[in-house]
């Protein structure tokens, strides 16, 4: 990436001095006016980051701070209160199990998804026959609509009528509550977020694998490393950076996982299943006296949680380009 | 590799990809098993009383929220491409001052949780009266697609060699000529790719749809099956169908376009 860039950097420096030589009436004009043509290519994407990134950004700490309620809302004369509601969050029953929650619904989708992802692009690098066939249905969780997941999954987990139910009664141990019952509803969302995030990390890390070299896996081999070594010491060392971007990643995209967690439980029962994104959506939405305010606070905390991960993976990511 | 191809592992692939692939195998499934039978213990493992009663249900109910998707998809991939398409010319060629910053900005653009940007756009949508329209829901469903947008455009384009730029500048063509007659043709692969994700992101929008378009009067098909489970809890043959029916562009994406597809996850490396 960073070598296709300097090269056509290069080139385009090339280009300049001899379109200036062609242009000799105006020898200083191109550069300017080419920084006037990219700036214009650009207006469109810069005005809809500000108007339709920012702009909703700063009314979402702005509701943060102000103490909204449904008629303020409309009428826009909300009083300012600075950062009560944050520690109004902070103090709420909910804020504890909530951060749990969410820590532990990242942690073990996370965990699960990354060796599941590992094992299988290790296994599919094999290249046998079908493995390219079998490698793109491996893509179909990733792609459904995430109701679809989630509703699928709901009903495979419905306590009388799932059939997950049926197969542990069919190995005679006892069925699980697992959507109803408090022990079992994060478990259950985790399961199916495991699921759901497979492919993607099977994705990247097969790509990861492609692009070291086989000379490697020979050299390996004719030392007499068996499968396992060659696994530890050639793949694993050297699919690090691979690994390090696709479980930073993972980071930031499970933090914000939303539809499949209220689908399949709304965080219930009581705050069993309640994350982050759950807890700020119930707030803001799913009352009939929406407590706006509070709900932004929560999703102010969540985009700085998922921002530090973020910077960490922008950080490796910089790190790894210049290497 | 080495021309051994040993079979067994086949049957292991097979096998594994079976595992992965039973819930969307038992969506199917129940789609197809009569109400009679859907509270049945322990359920039928294959369809051997199939019917077609959930997908009746399906065209009787759920046809215009189909519709209203479809709407939207192609309304989010038409302003996707139109607003990243250039700004990605313009990152990969122009080299404008400045686009360092812009790079990380679109970057962190694609971290916020849309949970987040929905409750800044209710704010917004309220305060100007746009709740419930289908643009508005548009709108923030192209905010999921953008950054990626002009990620996968850039990465596309800083590989067209600059010799066919020049030669049309040197042709006299203005930047936006080159663009339009000479770097979109060429680009046609990225544009595909990006199309089809951002058709599927709004396709597969929940977040935006229900907080957004919840009280309009064309509702999206995702927020139509999140009102089935809710309304009913005996016909999931209908759920069910209508879960197939809404698989239907994934499926279709991953036949058509399947390189695309793992391009596009490499490349871009993000999903809502």
């Amino acid at each position: 990436m960073t070598t296709t860039q300097t090269a056509s950097r290069s080139t385009a420096g090339r280009a300049g001095g001899t379109a200036r030589a062609a242009v000799s009436s105006v020898p200083r004009r191109p550069r300017r006016r080419g920084q006037w043509a990219a700036w214009a290519f650009l207006a469109p994407v810069v005005i809809y980051l500000v108007v339709f990134y920012a702009y909703p950004l700063y009314r979402n700490v702005e509701l943060s701070v102000r103490d909204y309620t449904v008629r303020s809302f409309v009428m826009g004369d909300a009083p300012f209160v600075g950062l009560d509601n944050y520690v109004k969050v902070l103090q709420d029953p909910t804020f504890g199990p909530a951060f749990w929650h969410t820590g532990v619904f990242t942690l073990v989708s996370i965990a699960f998804q990354f060796t599941i992802g590992l094992a299988l692009a290790v296994f599919f690098h094999h290249n046998f026959r079908l493995s390219g066939t079998l490698r793109a249905l491996f893509l179909v969780p990733w792609l459904l609509p995430l109701i679809v997941s989630a509703s699928t999954w709901s009903w495979m987990l419905n306590s009388d009528s799932g059939v997950v139910n049926a197969a542990l009664e069919a190995f005679g141990l006892p069925g699980i509550n697992w959507l109803t019952s408090p022990d079992w509803a994060l478990t259950s969302v985790i399961i199916a977020n495991i699921w759901i995030g497979i492919p993607f990390n099977l994705v990247i890390l097969y790509s990861g694998l492609q692009n070291i070299p086989s000379e490697l896996y020979e050299a390996a081999a004719i030392d007499g490393a068996n499968g396992w070594q060659r696994f530890w010491r050639v793949t694993f060392p050297l699919l690090r950076p691979v690994s390090a971007i696709t479980l930073l990643l993972g980071l930031v995209y499970t933090l914000k996982v939303f539809d499949i967690i209220w689908i399949m439980t709304r965080g219930g029962p009581g705050t069993a299943s309640t994350t982050f994104a759950t807890w700020s959506y119930q707030l803001g939405f799913a009352s009939t006296l929406p407590d706006f305010s509070p709900a932004a606070a929560v999703g102010n905390l969540l985009i700085i949680l998922a921002l530090v991960f973020g910077f960490v993976y922008i950080y490796t990511q910089r790190k790894q380009d210049i290497a | 590799m080495n021309g051994r191809r040993p079979w067994w592992k086949t049957v292991v692939g097979v096998v594994l990809t079976l595992i992965m692939l039973f819930p969307v195998y038992w969506m199917i499934n129940v789609s197809l098993t009569p109400t009679s039978l859907m509270r049945k213990s322990p359920p039928d493992l294959f369809p051997i009383h199939a019917t077609f009663e959930g997908y009746q249900a399906v065209l009787d109910q759920q046809l215009p929220y189909l519709a209203t998707s479809l709407l939207v998809g192609l309304g989010t991939v038409v302003l996707t491409v139109a607003i990243s398409a250039p700004a990605a010319y313009s990152l990969a060629k122009l080299r404008p001052r400045g686009r360092g910053a812009l790079n990380f900005v679109l970057l962190i653009a694609q971290m916020i949780p849309g949970i987040i940007m929905a409750m800044g756009f209710y704010a917004i949508y309220l305060n100007l009266g746009i709740l419930n329209t289908v643009w508005g829901l548009i709108i923030a469903d192209s905010t999921i697609a953008v950054p990626f947008g002009v990620l996968i455009f850039s990465a596309f384009m800083a590989g067209i060699p600059d010799e066919l730029m020049n030669a049309a500048k040197i042709d006299g063509a203005s930047t936006w000529r080159t663009f339009r007659s000479i770097v979109l043709p060429v680009s046609r692969n990225s544009i595909v790719t990006v199309s089809l994700f951002a058709f599927l992101w709004a396709w597969s929008d929940f977040v935006f749809a229900s907080t957004l378009n919840s009280g309009g009067s064309m509702q999206t098909i995702t927020l139509g099956i999140y009102r089935y489970i809710g309304n009913n809890n005996q016909e999931w043959n209908a759920i069910m169908a209508t879960a197939v029916v809404a698989s239907i562009p994934a499926a279709v994406l991953l036949v058509l376009a399947q390189r695309y597809v793992a391009a596009g996850v490499t490349a871009g490396a993000v999903k809502d």
